[in-house]
């Protein structure tokens, strides 16, 4: 039993530090959470990406007040009531569009990073690890919000993507209609999918965050050189006021004032867009309702899912399904695909430098070829493009274990 | 700081050159491109595009317009002609005839363009590009009007008196009901086939709304006969300036074939003012809250221009004294 | 040096909180009852037909309306108990045309035509057959719903000079 001040004033200071230790909460979470002072403006993603999920769950609530999931309705009380009818109803369903676009821009920036850094080994693999877990579930989250406004994109994506669970020649129709609630996309599958997307998604992806802070805070963040920082040698000088010679700063308000000045950029990119540039991010397509009886001629899905998409698509059904499966799960494996025993940039690590190149063009290539019609030398160019992020893969524990140590 | 700024220049970079790659260049390559003829009917596309049997039929009838526009026209006369064929169809209240409802003129000569009204009155299939539907052009809804109004002067003479009495003051609703609604329904502007959508009450003890039935009903009924006559419901447009690009729409109101060939949409000839018009009351219903962005937006970039100066200097007070 | 990077933190806080309101100010906006529902607050009622001494119900907004013709012996009544204020005249008829929801917590009062009078199960209330409240816990009469009177038609929603004459004489508070 701790020890409590009987004289100490309701809610004074004193006496919420007896009961919730807030003292020692905000030296572990802020003012002495260390991180190096050796970084840049790209650690401060991770921040960004927080603001963006607390926008998207803001602007989600309001749109949710106005939202019916019925299919029906679903298409005009987006498109009517809430753009025309509730006030700044479009101004939340624009935010809500484009930061789900945006989100997925910050993720992969985010991920680059890391892989670039080599953010995600010795003693950092669990930081990789739910990160990846939180790549999966925001691709869900998104997948389900796809679908509420019941337009033609949101129903010809639902037929495809559930379509992939029958697993090829496996023909697990069964599964495929249990998860649909239907044989076609219908009530039930809307109904789901609302469910999934304002509860169920969110409070996992909630969690999720939360752990992947709580696996940041032992291996502590990486730096731009990959050095190894005695972090509380750094610490004991900072707090001496040697803070030239600290190798580390607190993460408040120190390190949150960058991250602050960095959500200031963004978010002037992003209220442009919000603004002047949202159609990107609200495809025509969806602006038809959903009609089960006519396919519009180009699917696709949101350019955040093309890569894997071109990755399924050049392969005939069975082999483009075990592609695609290997594409979701491949970057999970990473810290254990390199066997190098550099934590460094990729600049400093010779081949590893054009791997890290070549997955980055490569994907970008993939996600170009996902959008094009499946014809002609965009096929070809999508089919090169599949096997060459394969031949990555399978040589990266090769040429990693060649790799001098630094 | 300089390194930083490379490490942006890199991110940027790689960021548009995605954006180009999935946005322009992708649904440049995914949507056929289509010139527009900057409404000008004289039949140029229609012959180009119009089979070998057919091109001889075509560049004669064009070039008949072409004569019958160079006539001068009375008005007086024309009004005759007008009062005693045109408008006991195209009046208030009229029934569906072989399909469709015919559409009220009153605004016609400020919403359609000149060449195109001759052409009708000539032949009304060629005139809006669907005669490849018509063995004999003269089983068209309006095919009538070829034997009742046949001489040259008599067609110069009716569009002289609709082009200067049928014209005046239009609002982009009026456009759009004139020209489109008679096909296609626009419900975020509360308009059916039928025109405005009534108001009606329901029954406070049972909370039945007979009225309102009756009114489901008869709308029904004239999508039922559209759908017969056009194969298919023309699609309500409510929002169709979201769903299509303007560019689109705009070369495919001039000539539907030239964006979806084989499609069973009429032609509707409108001309620059008609077209602004009915561009005008698409944007309402399908893009309310372009007024309200427009307002909006500057403050909230303002905003977070002042946010990021402020957060600079915050950040730099901060790291003042680390290096 | 820690107050200047004090007052560019707190600089910065307050100018945050700014577009917190602003935004606070959007989401009340989104709250606001939508203008198609405002647009369906207009109800028109025809009381021509409107039979003495029983009680019709019609709905205006969601809420019942109630209206009362009155007889011969009410209107007496209702002059002597200088409640006839309360009443729409309309040629030589006067009608109680009143919001039927007790103005103590919402109920919907039953009316009794042998006694003249409403009674509301709730929590006891009770009125005249002018809708004036005749036994706590009601604080007043039933609110009267603005009105404009056209011929023997009466537009609920709108506000016409008898019922601006009712609300500045304090017969009724704004609905």
């Amino acid at each position: 039993m701790a020890h409590f001040d009987e004289n100490a004033k309701p809610f004074s200071h004193q006496w919420l530090n007896d009961r919730l230790a807030i003292d020692t909460l905000k030296r572990v979470l802020s003012t002495e959470y260390w991180i190096p002072k050796n970084i840049n403006f790209l650690w401060a993603m991770g921040m960004v990406l927080a603001a963006t999920f607390g926008i998207l769950l803001i602007s989600g609530i309001f749109l949710l007040m106005y939202y019916q999931p019925n299919t029906k309705l679903a298409f005009d009380s987006v498109n009517y009531t809430i753009m025309t009818e509730v006030g700044y109803g479009w101004l939340w369903r624009h935010i809500h569009g484009v930061g789900a676009s945006v989100v997925f821009l910050i993720i992969y920036i985010h991920m680059f990073t890391g892989i670039y850094y080599g953010s995600y080994k010795r003693g950092r693999e669990l930081i990789w690890l739910s990160g990846m877990l939180l790549f999966v579930l925001f691709s869900a989250e998104a997948f389900s919000g796809y679908m509420l406004p019941w337009g033609q994109m949101s129903y010809w994506a639902g037929m495809v993507i559930t379509n992939l669970f029958s697993g090829g020649s496996l023909h697990a129709d069964g599964l495929v209609e249990w998860i649909r609630g239907d044989y076609v996309p219908g009530q039930a599958f809307l109904g789901r999918f609302f469910m999934l997307h304002v509860l169920l998604m969110p409070l996992v992806i909630i969690g999720a965050i939360v752990f992947h802070f709580g696996t940041l805070r032992l291996p502590h963040v990486n730096n731009q050189d990959g050095e190894e920082i005695d972090f509380e040698e750094s610490a004991r000088l900072y707090k001496e006021g040697k803070k030239a010679e600290s190798k580390v700063i607190p993460f408040n308000p120190v390190f949150l004032s960058k991250d602050v000045f960095v959500m200031g950029i963004y978010f002037i990119f992003f209220f442009y867009l919000v603004f002047y540039h949202f159609e990107f991010a609200m495809d025509p397509v969806n602006f038809d309702p959903a009609n089960g009886l006519k396919t519009p001629t180009h699917i696709y899905p949101e350019w955040y899912f093309l890569w894997s998409y071109e990755i399924l698509r050049p392969f005939p059904t069975d082999p483009g399904l075990i592609a695609f499966g290997f594409a979701q799960v491949i970057f999970f494996l990473l810290p254990f695909l390199d066997r190098s025993p550099n934590v460094a940039p990729a600049s400093r690590r010779g081949a590893f430098k054009v791997w890290f190149w070549l997955l980055l063009i490569d994907m970008i290539v993939l996600t170009f070829m996902g959008k094009l019609p499946p014809q002609g030398i965009w096929s070809t160019i999508g089919l090169v493009a599949a096997l060459l992020f394969f031949a990555l893969w399978i040589a990266l524990p090769i040429i990693t274990k060649l790799e001098k140590k630094l | 700081m300089n390194k930083e700024l490379k490490i942006l220049g890199i991110v940027v970079i790689f960021t548009l050159i995605l954006y180009w790659g999935v946005e322009p260049f992708a649904h440049s390559q995914m949507h056929k491109h289509v010139e527009g003829h900057g409404l000008i009917y004289d039949g140029k596309a229609d012959i180009e595009e119009a089979s070998k049997d057919k091109k001889e039929v075509k560049k004669k009838f064009w070039a008949d317009v072409k004569k019958i526009a160079s006539l001068k026209g009375d008005v007086a006369s024309g009004e005759t002609i007008f009062n005693s064929t045109c408008a006991s169809c195209h009046m208030k209240g009229a029934s569906n005839m072989g399909g469709v409802t015919p559409p009220s003129l009153d605004h016609a000569g400020a919403i359609y363009d000149k060449n195109f009204l001759i052409a009708l009155i000539k032949n009304p299939a060629m005139a809006t590009n669907v005669d490849h539907k018509y063995k004999d052009t003269a089983t068209h809804p309006m095919g009538a009007v070829m034997s009742m109004v046949s001489s040259d002067q008599d067609i110069a003479n009716v569009v002289a008196y609709i082009k200067a009495k049928k014209a005046g003051e239009v609002t982009p609703k009026e456009a759009f009901i004139e020209a489109c609604s008679r096909c296609h329904a626009n419900r975020y502007g509360k308009l059916t086939q039928l025109g405005e959508i009534p108001k009606t009450k329901s029954n406070i003890k049972t909370g039945q709304d007979i009225d309102k039935m009756k009114y489901d009903q008869k709308v029904a009924e004239e999508q039922n006969a559209l759908a017969d006559y056009l194969g298919k419901l023309p699609p309500d447009l409510s929002i169709i300036y979201r769903a299509r690009s303007e560019h689109f729409l705009e070369t495919f109101i001039e000539n539907p074939q030239s964006q979806l060939p084989g499609t069973a949409m009429p032609r509707t000839g409108l001309d620059k003012e008609g077209l602004e018009k009915v561009m005008a009351y698409l944007e309402e219903t399908g893009d309310p809250s372009k007024p309200a962005r427009d307002a909006l937006g500057p403050w909230v970039l303002a905003f977070f221009v002042i946010f990021t100066i402020l957060a600079y200097l915050w950040k730099q007070s901060q790291w003042r004294d680390l290096h | 040096m820690s107050n200047r990077r004090d007052f560019m933190g707190m600089a910065l806080g307050g100018f945050t909180a700014l577009g917190g309101i602003g935004a606070l100010y959007a989401m009340k906006k989104t709250w606001d009852p939508l203008p198609s529902v405002k647009a369906a607050g207009f109800t028109t009622i025809d009381l021509k037909d409107a039979p003495e001494n029983v009680l019709v119900t019609e709905k205006w907004r969601g809420k019942p309306i109630f209206v009362l013709k009155q007889s011969k012996e009410m209107v007496a009544k209702a002059k002597k108990s200088k409640e006839i204020d309360r009443l729409i005249k309309i040629g030589n008829d006067y009608y109680m045309v009143a919001v039927g929801l007790c103005t103590h917590l919402g109920c919907i009062p039953g009316y009794d035509p042998s006694k003249e009078g409403f009674l509301c199960a709730c929590h006891g209330g009770q009125y005249d057959s002018t809708a004036m409240v005749t036994k706590a816990p009601p604080p007043r009469g039933l609110d009267i719903p603005p009105f404009k009177i056209d011929g023997t038609k009466l537009v609920l929603g709108e506000q016409g000079p008898e019922y601006k004459k009712m609300l500045a004489n304090g017969i009724t508070l704004p609905v």
